[in-house]
This record gives structure tokens, sequence and C-alpha cells, in this order.
């Protein structure tokens, strides 16, 4: 039973996930003792509504990154389908529910999902030079075919959704409120949807296989050019969703305002752990990471941090949780030291 | 007599301008051990992926389990019952034992859910035809070579299987890793499954395999009972060459040792070793894998750097703390992965030679002297007999054999005194493996002091003036090559 222990102890040791953890509380308490302000009931929902858009961009780069590529187009893909469900929305004069810009913008990331698929899993060309083109491509079509410029009013379907709440909590001490959209039920169903998919199924496993062995997973059976087309396919869609539900929240559709986040939202799904070679990581790893940025984000401010450091403030936290996680490899692939048996053994 | 299992007659296979196989006929029965040698690019690989059906012959006809094919696919291959395993054992280190051996089958059987139960049962019940014990949740990626290939075999088992493939299952295992693997192989025998596989390594196709089968550039030259094989005529049937092994005669050993060294040790690895190395000597450093040799090795090169003990080059002491001081006092190192650790195989082959001695290449500020350069290039590829059309060509186009005599061609360009070689002719053809043995001679008659880190025991009697044998980080023996016999050393060695 000790040695149970033991090995179970090692075990998690040896995952990320525990020291992404232990850093997030230090940082919160940190903020706490600082300010009194972290742990107020208004703070956390805020923090909760800010993980939304975040963490949906985050799923989707955790998936890709699992199963061994790179995705850095997913802000402009989910930018194009956005703007163009909400132009066309707009120009229909469209008076009905958020349910239809769902269902366009859904569409319009899986299509363009599928151009990167067909290139990256059809074509089999590297999905960063394909992602990095086709950023380009669907940066192009927005600001040419769209001509696009900030939109400054929204259906009245996604005005609705975005400002309608769960609930609101209230600070009794400061008297500040904050919302909790109901966007976060989307977040929390694709995030189980997800996990069930990669626990679950061999399409999930098959993505970790990929990532492991692309060799492998073929000569196994898995079907790895369908598998890379389906996922890019899902991960269109998931940015788009994020796309929809960022524009909701914000109550206006700004062309480039998500664009650039690639950047913030890979570092935190690395620093959670999943390796940028692929076929490892945890999708709760993947959350608590981006969950951190988030936080540095968001309330660096409540410690009296300017904003123009945060991003020394992220870069160093990258550099340290990749360091970490090279580390952990380094020390798995340690020389084993042999026993050096004394003379008179002999 | 027992029904042929598999027949491939008449097999021809090109690619673009490469006649892989020329009428290659091949036979296999139920239970038999049957050994596919041949040098590097003899059409072996080709082989077998056509009996697997990840190729189609030009010509030929396969009659497998007493069905006849023109060709046949993978997915009918594996139906039928043939599984191959590969070199990289096709295994997902990132995932844990349990679903590297469940996978296949799950697949098999079309499955679209995971079911953990089901997977774990399967796991179990694979390792359990074999015996072997393995925590079903490791992760495959922190297994050593051999448990993965156990792995591999237990999986290709799950299915009805009659004919296992190995490609060069025995490259990266330690003796008694091998020892392991050929009693499992034995065992399947007796359940009737017929083994074939890759080796080009003489001792192993005696010690285990009853018939035998030698391709030389995609041609069929000899096959049949293994008994009636020897050393000569296999040596002979790979390269179409004769070959008398000659036995190293150390002609001018340097009265006062090169190099001296005085109870080294590294904490963890090894100790106390103590001997004396002079110019014209060849030293063999024998033992197991994880008797320190590799380290004592590493350690002559500055990359282990020593903590206890001292060395002595020329009678004057010196220390060696990386490779850097090791270059300037003359060392230079051969290591054990040519591949990753002595060669940029992108570069040109050229490009390589010369890479140690850039410094002396250049006139002015960095600039390259072109006509050194070439001089100096087509002097190493004479001298070593490089077999190249063109020496810009990139270093990954040559075999083994000759992108080892490159590492050495790199090395001797710096006027080395001293030579470490790790394992110098693993993985290499045994045409080569001999011009290599014949070079390194050359090279100590001609006053160079060489050591030979190698677990090839015949390599290291025929080629060495003195053997030291390393057991648990010590050296338990100090022989005379002349007076010792594989037996001997083995004796200390185990
Ligand atoms: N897919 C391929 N395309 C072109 N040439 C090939 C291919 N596979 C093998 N060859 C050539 O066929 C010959 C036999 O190769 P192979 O069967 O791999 O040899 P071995 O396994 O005995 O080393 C070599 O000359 C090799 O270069
Ligand atoms: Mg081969």
């Amino acid at each position: 039973m000790q040695t149970s222990w033991k090995t179970t102890i090692q075990k998690i040791s040896r995952r990320n996930e525990p020291y992404v953890f232990l850093v997030l509380l230090a940082l919160c308490i940190l903020i706490e003792i600082r300010s009194g302000q972290f742990f107020s009931s208004n703070n956390l929902v805020d923090i909760a509504s800010a993980l939304i858009v975040p963490g949906l961009f985050a799923i989707g780069a955790f998936l890709v990154i699992i199963s061994g590529g790179i995705d850095v187009s997913f802000p402009a893909l989910a930018s194009l389908s956005v703007y163009a469900t909400t132009k066309f929305l707009l120009d229909i004069n469209y008076q009905g529910g958020v349910w239809l810009a769902f269902v366009i913008a859904l569409s319009i990331g899986a299509l363009l999902g599928a151009f990167n698929g067909l290139f990256i899993g059809y074509f089999k060309l590297p999905a960063l030079i394909v992602t990095l083109g086709s950023s380009s491509v669907f940066k192009g079509i927005m600001q040419g075919a769209l001509n696009s410029k900030q939109l400054t009013t929204i259906p009245v379907g996604m005005r609705a959704f975005g400002t309608s709440s769960l609930f609101i909590a209230k600070n009794p001490v400061s008297g500040l409120t904050a919302r909790m959209p109901v966007a976060s039920i989307a977040f929390v169903i694709v995030l189980i949807l997800v996990y069930l998919m990669m626990r679950y199924t061999m399409f999930g496993r098959g993505i970790y296989g990929i990532g492991g062995s692309e060799v492998s997973a073929h000569r196994a059976g898995f079907g790895v050019r369908k598998t890379k087309f389906t996922l890019y396919v899902m991960v269109g869609m998931i940015a788009s969703l994020a796309g929809v539900i960022r524009v909701c929240m914000m109550q206006q559709a700004h062309p480039t305002n998500m664009l650039g986040m690639e950047l913030n939202i890979i570092a935190g799904v690395v620093l959670g752990g999943t390796a940028i070679t692929g076929g490892r990581g945890t999708l709760l790893g993947c959350i608590l990471g981006t969950l951190l940025i988030v936080i540095v984000e968001n309330s660096l401010i409540l410690i009296g941090v300017p904003t123009s450091w945060k991003s020394v403030f992220i870069g160093s936290l990258i550099i340290i949780g990749t360091g970490a996680s090279a580390f952990q490899v380094m020390r798995m692939n340690r020389v084993k030291s042999i026993k050096i048996r004394s003379k008179e053994a002999f | 007599m027992a029904e042929n299992l598999l027949k491939a007659e008449g097999i021809y296979k090109s690619f673009v301008g490469v006649q892989a196989l020329k009428n290659v006929t091949f036979e296999i029965k139920p239970g038999e051990i049957h050994c596919l040698a041949g040098e590097n690019g003899s059409g072996k690989s080709t082989l077998i992926k056509i009996i697997s059906g990840v190729y189609a012959p030009d010509s030929g006809s396969m009659e497998f389990a007493g069905k006849k094919y023109e060709k046949i696919t993978p997915i009918e291959a594996i139906k039928s019952g043939i599984q191959v395993i590969y070199q990289d054992f096709s295994v997902f280190p990132n995932l844990t034992v349990m679903e590297n051996l469940a996978f296949n089958s799950e697949l098999a059987d079309r499955r679209k859910f995971v079911n953990w139960k089901r997977m774990r049962k399967i796991a179990t019940e694979a390792i359990a035809k074999i015996d072997f014990k393995v925590d079903l949740d490791a992760l495959v990626g922190s297994l050593t070579v051999a448990e993965k290939q156990m792995i591999a075999i237990s999986r290709a088992l799950m299915f009805n299987t009659k004919l296992i493939i190995m490609d060069e299952p025995t490259t990266a295992l330690t003796k008694k890793e091998v020892g392991n693997l050929f009693n499992i192989i034995l065992k399947l025998k007796e359940r009737g499954i017929a083994i074939l596989f890759v080796s080009h390594k003489l001792n192993e196709v005696f010690e285990i395999s009853d018939f035998f089968t030698i391709l030389r550039s995609g041609e069929l030259v000899a096959s049949g009972n293994t008994a009636d094989l020897d050393a000569k005529k296999f040596s002979y049937f790979m390269t179409g060459r004769e070959f008398t092994a000659k036995r190293f005669e150390a002609k001018n050993i340097s009265s006062e040792p090169i190099l001296e060294t005085k109870n080294i040790g590294i904490e963890g690895s090894f100790q106390d070793v103590s001997f004396d190395l002079h110019k014209g000597e060849i030293i063999g450093i024998t033992g197991l894998l994880d008797s320190g040799r590799t380290e004592l090795a590493l350690s002559l090169f500055g990359i282990l750097p020593i903590d206890t003990g001292s060395f002595k080059i020329n009678g004057k002491q010196v220390k060696i703390t990386n490779p850097q001081t090791a270059v300037a006092h003359k060392i230079g190192y051969l290591p054990e992965d040519r591949l990753s650790e002595g060669l940029f195989l992108n570069q040109s082959i050229a490009d390589n030679i010369i890479i140690s001695e850039i410094d002396r290449l250049t006139v002015f500020a960095g600039v390259l002297d072109t006509k050194k350069r070439t001089d100096e290039i087509a002097r190493w590829v004479k001298e070593l007999s490089i077999a190249t059309p063109n020496p810009e060509n990139a270093c990954q186009t040559l075999s083994g054999g000759n992108q080892q005599r490159i590492v050495l061609a790199k090395w001797l360009a710096l006027n080395l005194d001293i030579l470490v070689l790790n394992g110098p002719t693993v993985g290499v053809d045994i045409g080569s493996k001999h011009d290599i043995h014949e070079i390194l001679q050359n090279l100590a008659n001609e006053g160079l002091a060489l050591i030979i880190i190698s677990d090839d025991l015949p390599e290291v009697l025929e080629n060495c003036s003195r053997i030291l044998v390393m057991k648990a980080g010590r050296v338990v023996s100090d022989l005379d090559a002349a007076k010792a016999d594989e037996q001997m050393i083995l004796s200390y060695m185990m």
C-alpha cells in the first residue's frame, strides 16, 4: 500500500498540472494580500467571464498541438467568420434569435477549418506554414472582399445574447457587480464534449496517437489524414464559436480586435503542460495555463503593476513554464547511474 | 515434409532506376526460423514489404497458407496472419502500454468508442501470451528498447498470426536482451509460428535460425540450411568478396606511453581505472552495456569529465575537462551513434570531412582557401576509399560503412595521437566492417594510439593488442589479445 502511495505521488510530481496550479494559487494569494480584492465574488465572476473566449480558443489550440500540429490562424479564422456573419445578418436586417448567427458562423468556421485541414491532412504540408498562410488569406478576404470596418451595432439577437446573464455577483463591500454571461454555458459544454471525445472515442485517442507517432498511427490503422482533416474542421468551428461569443459580449464587431491573440493562447496551453512536440498534455492543464494568463492579463492591475509590464510578466511565465517542462524531460532522460561494485565483490 | 507456409516465386521489383529485386524466390514453413541477410541496399526490406503487401511486385507470384495471390494487400496480409515488426516497433511513446497493445485490435474491430476496461483486458491477455511482465499504465516512452520490442511482439500475436517478420530486431539490444528475445522466438516456433528475421550478425544467424536466405544487389545468392553455412561462406555470399581476417599485430609500439590514466573514476559510472596506452597499440575495452565502458570512453574525450584520478599525456599531467581540451591534447573520439553525434547528415560529404580542420584551411578572417579544401577532401576520399560519385553530395546518401569512414576522415585530418572509437562498426555491413578494421590496423602501425570500445568480441579479438574487460564500473581484467578467446572474455564480463 505504502509503495503505491509513493508511486502515485511520484507520478503526479512528474506532471505539469500541479505546478501550474501552485503557481496559480500563489499568484491569487499574492493579489489577495496586496489588494484584498481577488477573492471577492465580483472579481471571480469577472475572471470566469474573461476566461470564456480565450478558453475556447485554447481548447482548439490544445487539440491541434496534441495532434503534433500548430495553428496560428484561429484568431483570423474567428474574425472572418464572425465578421461575415454579423455583416450578413445586418444586411438582411435580421431580427430573430442568436441561433442563426451561430449556425452561419460555425458553418463558415467549418469551411475555413476544412481549408487548413485539406492542406495539412491530405497534402501533408507543415501546419505552421499552412496556418501562417491561411491566416493571411483570411485577413485578406476580410479586408479586401468584405471591406471590413468596425460594425458598431450588431443584430438584436446577438445583442440580447451578449447582455443576458446567468446571475449577477455583487461585492457587498465595494458594491461592484459582475455578470456571469450565458455564453459561459457554451464554454462548459464544449469543454465537457472535448474531454469526453479525447478520453472515450477512438478519434480522440487517435489525435494523441498521431501526435506521438504519425507512422505508428498509420500502421495501427488510424485514418491519419481523415482524423487531421476532421480535427481542423472542428477547431475552425470552436474558434468561430468563440468569435461569435466575443462579438456578442463586446456588443460590436471589430475586424482586427482578436488578431494577435494566438501567441498568448498557445503560451497558456504550453504553460499548462501540453508538449509543443505533440502527443502529451491534458485538458485540465490547458485550462489552468489559460487561466493563469487570463489572471495575469486582468488582475495585475489590482496589485498596482502597470499594464505596460504585463507582457514582461507573461513572457517570464512562459520562459519559466516551458523551462520547467524541458527540465522534466531532461530529468526523465537522464543517464541512469550504475552501481559500482566494491573491489571485494569480484 | 511439411507444406510451405509461404512461397514467393520469381519476384521482381524495380523503383525508378533501381532494380531492387531480381527473380527472387523465397519459402518458409510453419515453425521455421528463417534469417534474411544481405548488405545494405540488397533488397531485404523491399522483399519484406512485398510479402506484407506494402509494395506490389512487378512480377512474380505469392502463395500464403494455401492461397495464391497475384499481389497481397496489407489488409489481406494481416488477415491471413502476416505481422511485421518494424525497426521502430511502431509504438506510441506518449501513450500507455495498455493503449499501445490494444489499439490495433480495437481498430481492426472498427470500434468508435473507448472502453478502458476492455482495453485493459486485451492488453493483459496480450502480454500473458509471452509471459511478459510490465506495468500496463507506464508510458511506453519510458521503457527500454527491449521492452518496446516485447510490446510489438505481444501486439503481433493478438491476431491469428502465422508468420512474424522482424526487421533487424537485435540492433539496439544488449546481449542479455538478445538472449530473451531468442527464447521468445523459440517459444513461438514451438507454437508453429514461422519467424523471418533480418540480421547481418553472423553469430545470431548461427545461433537461432534453421534456414537462411542471402540477397546481394537484389538477387538471391544463396539459401539453405544454416547448419551448412560457415563464417567464411556467409561473408562471401553477402559481399561477393573473399576476406581473410587479419589478426592485428602491433608492429611498432612506442617505448613510452602516450596516455596514462591513474585511478580515474566518475561517481555512479566507473571507478579506479588505470591503464597505459602506447603509440602503435590498439586497446580494446569491452563489457556489458551497463559496465561503464561508454562512460569511460566519454571521459577520455572530456564529454564526461572525471571526478577522481588523473591523466598523463606524454608523461605530463593534464586535465581533460571538455572535448576542446581533449582535441588540444590530440585526442579524437568516434561516437557510438555516428548519425546523431558525429555527422551533419544534410551537409555535403566534403564539408563533413573538413569541418574539424576548418581553422587550418582558412586564409584570412574566416575565408576558406578553396584550393586547399579541394585537395584535402580529395586526399581523404582516396585514402579511405569512400564510395561516392561526388564529394559534394549530402552525407545521408552514403551507406553506414561509408558514413563511418567520413567520421574517421574528419578526425584523421587533425593529425591526432590518440583516437577513441566507440562501437566503430555498429550497423555497418560486413564488407565495410572489414575495410574499417584494415584502416584501423594500418593507422596503428603508422603510429596512432587507438582505443576501441565494443561488445563485438570477434572485433575486439581481431583488432586489439590488449583487452580490458569491464564489469559493474571496474576493469576486471587486462588481457593479452593473442592469448584470449571469446569464452574467456565472456566469463569475465558476465
Ligand atoms: N521507395 C523506394 N524508392 C526508390 N528506391 C527504393 C525504395 N525502396 C528501396 N529502394 C532501393 O531499392 C534497393 C533495395 O533497398 P532495401 O530493400 O531497402 O534494401 P535493404 O533493406 O536490404 O537495405 C536500394 O537500392 C534502395 O535504394
Ligand atoms: Mg532495410
